[in-house]
């Protein structure tokens, strides 16, 4: 039965139109350029999955967030994609040699089944780079600049840098004894960093006064590099992990100030975006007008221990069509397009043939068809003049 | 420029001193104003005056960078895209149960009438008991009295209102207050301005 809104496209499902598809191929195919420049490998993961390997090592969210549906082959649950990361990390985990670092990036249209709280898109298209092999602080480096990099060739600017390390909220709350469920609450309320609920809960939890004390502490941990000051004191007398990280956290920071000196950075230790997965450096992008994060990674080393092929791992992603919306780039309009007339002549077939394979676009008339050369948008016409064909511009 | 979405009426009277203290002083009165953006005596700072419900909203999307929302509208509102760093302390009131005044205690499955349709599912699913809510806009206490429904769950300030229609409070959900709260990349990005407002509005709540 056709219904009479057949047009209309589920929620957060969007069609991209000519123009604006023109310039998400074109970003698409420029971000590929530099990731290929920097030695990171396209590779293409499946649309579908058996969902257990989907979801490995990673929270409930995800699990959430994914269309499933059944395989009438396996009678197994398959998945579509809702984040690229873990098959990508399969991909590295079992088919890449284990002897050498990894470098992999990918781009591709995911599913969610709950859309964006914001943008209410339900398809973005994931974009990113992953680094596997390497547990040093120069993958972290790394893998931020090419982020950077990334955003740079968007036509992103204004760009403000967020760090942070899960690793200090992880080592902290199993130092303090809490248990698991107690975790996740307080993991809630540090993510809003609610400090009015965090005398309440922590007064229900039967924690050191110390370790109170140093959670509500943490919650107040963001802002500049004066925040580094206050966190060696709070901080001080929790084990070596938690020294590590503070002083992994600062030297990246410095490494970064030094190569872009005018990026803002802001530090917060209580963010634990992507608790679930992350187990070190985590990092966002954000720019003005924008209500979240443009783009983000962080260290995620535990992702292939399901596969049994556990490599450590960094990596960021984006979606390309947020980077589009958000890019100042304007659209390039300078092309010219040829318009041909239609007549059956070998001369005139040459030279389009000709035209198009210098990479210029011509379209040829179609007989009887409605409209002009003008009004099909072509900024040039071909005309005969002394049996040769030339191109001459429309006004 | 900071942008601050307060709603009209209770939360904004009594927000109107904290935010005095902070140099923060609106240029037109919204009572007599149609304007939904005020300017104030500081130039950097401009007020928007929206729905209540409507104030976690505009601050997600970072259509305001602050905002000051009933800890009611923020359970309800349920998301964890927002901070709310500080207690003002302002429009104080409590979230409640409430019944008919001689109603049974709830056995089995219980109709329960509110604007709190998260809220209340999540607190008798707490409890263990099986609720159906019923979402109304306004005038809760009448559901009970028509049969529409055996409890009602609102906000309660003096209790005169459930009094005056044969209804009583019942069990405390929770005791509310009016949060400060921001937007994630705001406070990131425009930390200093943010801060310092904050800092301010902690000094001014701890000398009062």
């Amino acid at each position: 039965m056709q219904t009479q809104d057949s047009w209309l496209l589920p929620e957060g499902i969007e069609e991209v139109l000519p123009g604006d598809a023109a310039q998400l191929e074109q970003l698409r195919r420029n971000l590929l350029d530099v990731f290929s420049a920097w030695g990171y490998q396209l590779v293409f993961p499946p649309l579908m999955d058996f969902l257990d390997s989907l979801l490995i090592g990673t929270g409930h969210d995800l699990d959430l967030n994914t269309f499933k549906l059944t395989d009438q082959v396996s009678g197994r649950t398959l998945g579509i994609r809702a984040d690229m990361t873990p098959q990508v990390a399969r991909i590295a985990g079992h088919h890449m040699s284990h002897s050498v670092p990894t470098r992999l990036c990918y781009v591709g249209t995911v599913l969610h089944t709950l859309g964006d709280e914001l943008d209410k898109d339900r398809s973005p298209v994931q974009i990113g780079a992953e680094l596997y092999g390497y547990d040093g602080l120069e993958g972290d480096f790394e893998i931020i600049q090419l982020m950077l990099e990334m955003l740079a060739m968007s036509g992103i600017e204004q760009i403000h840098l967020d760090l942070g390390h899960v690793g200090i909220y992880r080592a902290l709350a199993r130092q303090a004894g809490v248990t698991e469920r107690q975790e996740a609450e307080l993991f809630d309320v540090l993510q809003r960093k609610a400090i009015p609920e965090m005398d309440d809960l922590l007064n229900a939890f039967s924690l050191h006064e110390k370790d109170k004390q140093t959670f509500k502490a943490l919650a107040t941990l963001h802002g500049g590099l004066e925040v580094f000051e206050r966190a060696e004191t709070v901080l001080k007398g929790y084990d070596d992990s938690v020294q590590q990280a503070l002083a992994d956290l600062k030297a990246i920071a410095e490494k970064l100030s030094k190569i872009y000196p005018a990026l803002p950075i802001n530090f917060d230790l209580a963010e634990l975006r992507g608790y679930y997965y992350h187990t070190g450096i985590v990092f966002a992008a954000l720019v003005p007008g924008l209500g979240k994060e443009i783009a983000r990674g962080g260290r995620y080393d535990n992702i292939g221990e399901a596969f049994a092929t556990a490599r450590s791992a960094t990596g960021f992603s984006a979606d390309l069509k947020r980077l589009a919306r958000q890019s100042v780039n304007s659209r390039d309009m300078s092309d010219t397009i040829v318009f041909a007339p239609y007549c059956d002549d070998e001369a005139l077939r040459i030279k389009i043939r000709g035209l198009r394979a210098e990479g210029v676009t011509v379209i040829q008339q179609l007989p009887g068809q409605k409209g002009d050369a003008k009004s099909m948008g072509c900024t040039a016409l071909l005309a005969q003049e002394n049996q040769n064909w030339i191109v001459k511009a429309l006004d | 420029m900071l942008t601050i979405a307060v709603s009209k009426g209770r939360i904004y009277e009594d927000a109107l001193p904290l935010l005095e203290e902070a140099g923060i002083t609106p240029i037109d009165d919204p009572k007599k104003s149609r304007k939904l953006i005020l300017k104030t005596t500081r130039d950097d700072v401009e007020l928007v005056i929206i729905r209540a419900t409507d104030v976690p909203t505009f601050v997600e999307y970072g259509a305001a960078d602050m905002g000051i929302a009933g800890k009611d509208v923020l359970l309800e509102h349920g998301s964890d895209n927002l901070y709310e760093p500080l207690d003002l302390g302002i429009a104080g009131c409590r979230l409640m149960t409430a019944a008919p005044v001689d109603a049974p205690e709830i056995s089995g499955r219980v109709r329960v009438a509110t604007k709190y349709v998260k809220t209340a599912q999540r607190y008798f699913a707490d409890r263990g008991i099986q609720a159906d809510i019923i979402k109304l806009y306004g005038s809760m206490e009448l559901a009970p009295l028509v049969g529409l429904a055996d409890y009602i769950v609102d906000l309660v300030d003096t209790g005169n209102t459930l009094k005056a229609n044969g209804l009583e409070p019942r069990d405390l959900i929770i005791n509310i207050t009016s949060r400060l709260v921001i937007n994630k990349a705001a406070m990131k990005m425009k930390h200093q301005a943010i801060q310092a407002l904050l800092d301010q509005f902690e000094t001014t709540l701890a000398n009062r």
